[in-house]
């Protein structure tokens, strides 16, 4: 019994696995005996796999088109897209696509940019650099829970530490902030939280990648005299491109998908001012049992995340094509 | 002119230092600040000038958090649900990136495939469709429902991660035992596991940490107050007009200081299953 039945009969096992041959039908009585094996390895973490993850995928959009009946054994009824156009004509969708897009619009670039400041301060020979790294990490690994709920306490209006800063200690403002009052601050409040609590997990990728450039290419350019902003603009920015592609992709998907922060601080509130899809969604799935309009809202999520993403790997893959 | 140099550098690192020194006690001071206050008495948590180090330090919210609302309980149903979710979830992917790190068959590309779908696509999109199916398989307010779910969570992740380790392995290990006549379970137990317990590490870590912190699927699906894990139970503690936020931040650092414990004590393996990801893309 081989591992991988290579075509030649030398017992070398799998080192073909790239040399393409055309596909038979019948497969040699080896090779089926290898294939049996794979797929029993296989078979109970992907039937899992294929009921809890592949199957909800298509019933996600299915539900979408129904007025969904959440009694079990009562019919659905069939409006085919009506979920989707009373989205058109629903302001606090659109209101919560706005936020999203404020959330995502100021979290993505700066936890890029302070990330990537960190990331550069830690790429060198320095005392205290492991204690650095852990300190900056460590709000990637707390629950979301818990730092939405600490920041909640840190905004808050009377008594809180953010306000005891700007007001009591250095009058930056002359009043108490009501921040979780009202739209735009709570918004500020919620972004800066998400900004708090990624800028870690960005850190350490491009710490990871910028540890992968060769010195000796920095050091060339050091020898010709170049600064370090230029050594980093010319030597290690394009050298960690595809990184810096890959961390705004899953940071873009990460801000659409801002919910428990959103639902711990303001739950949407006041007055549905603060939703963001994903809370949205959760209303209307869940407190207001309206299960295909909150699909409908998910579904919608999912296509804006995923045609961004497109969009986005496109835009970082085509300058270095040409060059 | 070498003088001056050294003298430069050390002005560089100095100024590195002074910026990370500046950065990092932003990332601290909420944390501290959430320490301190859960050693305040409550009547004290919103006082202004808030006390930076308390006057009179109290353990009143630890002793309240623990004893309250079936607090140790949902401590022990978060412990329970988070280590078989672990066990099943490590076994499960490991089994599956061995299939597709060391077979060929017919469909690997296309399994593989969709698995990556499975990586990609949004948690919460699957939300209300899995809640159905959950409430199909009579999933709903059990501890098992929640492994069940979480374990399929974690599968593709997990798998990714490990079949990039797997392949790294030497080939000529294995070989060697198929010459001595052993079979793929053999050389899957013998050789490939004990062989990859660095990478094993970093998905159990993940895993037991992404249902250890899971919340939103655990809101959706348990309403027996008996089920309920960690993260419910910290919010219970918020409630709508009377916050004790003292109670909230010592069930919180109940909660927070085994994982923080678990990275300290893991980090190499966190940063590598972190970054590995990422650099291969």
């Amino acid at each position: 019994m081989t591992v991988s039945s290579s075509p030649s009969s030398t017992g070398s096992i799998g080192r073909s696995a790239s040399a393409r041959r055309p596909i038979s039908r019948t497969l040699s009585p080896r090779r089926r005996k290898e294939a049996l094996a794979a797929y029993l390895f296989l078979a109970p973490g992907f039937l899992l796999f294929a009921l809890v993850i592949l199957y909800p995928i298509g019933r996600a959009f299915q539900i979408s088109l129904y007025h969904w009946s959440i009694a079990p054994g009562l019919p659905s009824q069939y409006i085919g897209l009506t979920n989707y156009s009373h989205e058109l004509h629903d302001p606090i969708f659109w209101r919560s696509l706005v936020n999203t897009g404020f959330y995502m619009g100021v979290t993505v670039p700066a936890q890029i940019v302070i990330g990537l400041m960190i990331a550069v301060l830690l790429d060198a020979r320095m005392p205290a650099r492991a204690a650095f790294r852990t300190l900056f990490y460590l709000p990637v690994v707390t629950s979301w829970v818990v730092v939405s709920l600490l920041f909640r306490y840190l905004f808050i209006t009377d008594g809180g530490l953010i306000n005891w800063v700007l007001h009591d200690a250095t009058h930056v403002s002359n009043h108490n902030i009501d921040w979780l009052g009202q739209r735009w601050t709570a918004m500020a409040a919620i972004a800066i939280l998400g900004i708090w609590k990624g800028i870690g997990w960005s850190m350490i990728i491009f710490l990871a990648a910028l540890q992968g450039v060769p010195r000796e290419l920095k050091e060339a350019a050091a020898v010709d005299g170049a600064n370090a902003w230029r050594r980093f603009r010319a030597v290690s920015l394009p050298a960690i491109r595809p990184v810096v592609a890959f961390v705004t992709v899953m940071l873009v998907i990460g801000g659409f998908n801002v919910f428990i922060s959103v639902f711990l601080m303001t739950n949407g509130g006041p007055l549905d001012e603060t939703q963001v899809l994903l809370t949205y969604m959760y209303r209307q799935a869940f407190s207001f049992l309206d299960f295909g309009y909150g699909s409908a809202l998910s579904f919608t999520l999912t296509v804006i995340v995923f045609v961004l993403s497109v969009t986005q790997l496109r835009l970082f893959r085509r300058p270095s094509e040409a060059s | 002119m070498v003088g001056g140099n050294v003298r430069r550098t050390r002005a560089i690192v100095g100024g590195r230092l002074t910026l990370l020194t500046a950065g990092a006690i932003v990332m601290i001071v909420p944390f501290a600040y959430m320490v301190v206050t859960s050693f305040k008495q409550n009547a004290l948590v919103l006082e202004i000038p808030p006390q930076f180090i308390p006057h009179h330090p109290t353990t009143a919210n630890y002793h309240g958090a623990w004893s309250s609302n079936h607090f140790s309980r949902y401590f022990v149903n978060s412990l329970v649900v988070a280590v078989c979710t672990t066990v099943f979830a490590v076994l499960l992917s490991s089994m599956m990136a061995f299939a597709f790190a060391r077979f060929r068959f017919p469909g690997r590309r296309l399994l593989f495939g969709l698995l990556l779908i499975g990586l990609m696509v949004p948690t919460m999109m699957l939300l209300i469709p899995q809640f159905l199916l959950a409430r199909q398989l009579g999933a709903l307010d059990s501890l098992w429902g929640l492994v069940f779910f979480y374990t399929a969570m974690n599968l593709a992740l997990n798998t990714f991660l490990l079949r990039s380790f797997f392949q790294d392995i030497p080939r000529e290990l294995e070989e060697a035992m198929v010459v001595d006549g052993a079979g793929p379970w053999t050389r899957y137990r013998r050789l490939i596991l004990p062989l990859s317990r660095p990478a094993l590490a970093t998905v159990g870590i993940f895993s037991f940490l992404a249902s250890w912190d899971e919340y939103v699927w655990a809101l959706t699906v348990i309403n027996d107050p008996n089920r309920r894990t960690l993260p419910i139970a910290i919010t219970l503690f918020q409630g709508q007009h009377s916050t004790s936020w003292g109670l909230v931040f010592a069930a919180s650092l109940i909660a927070i200081v085994p994982v923080i414990a678990i990275f300290v004590a893991f980090q190499r393996q966190f940063v590598s299953g972190i970054t590995s990801g990422a650099l291969k893309a």
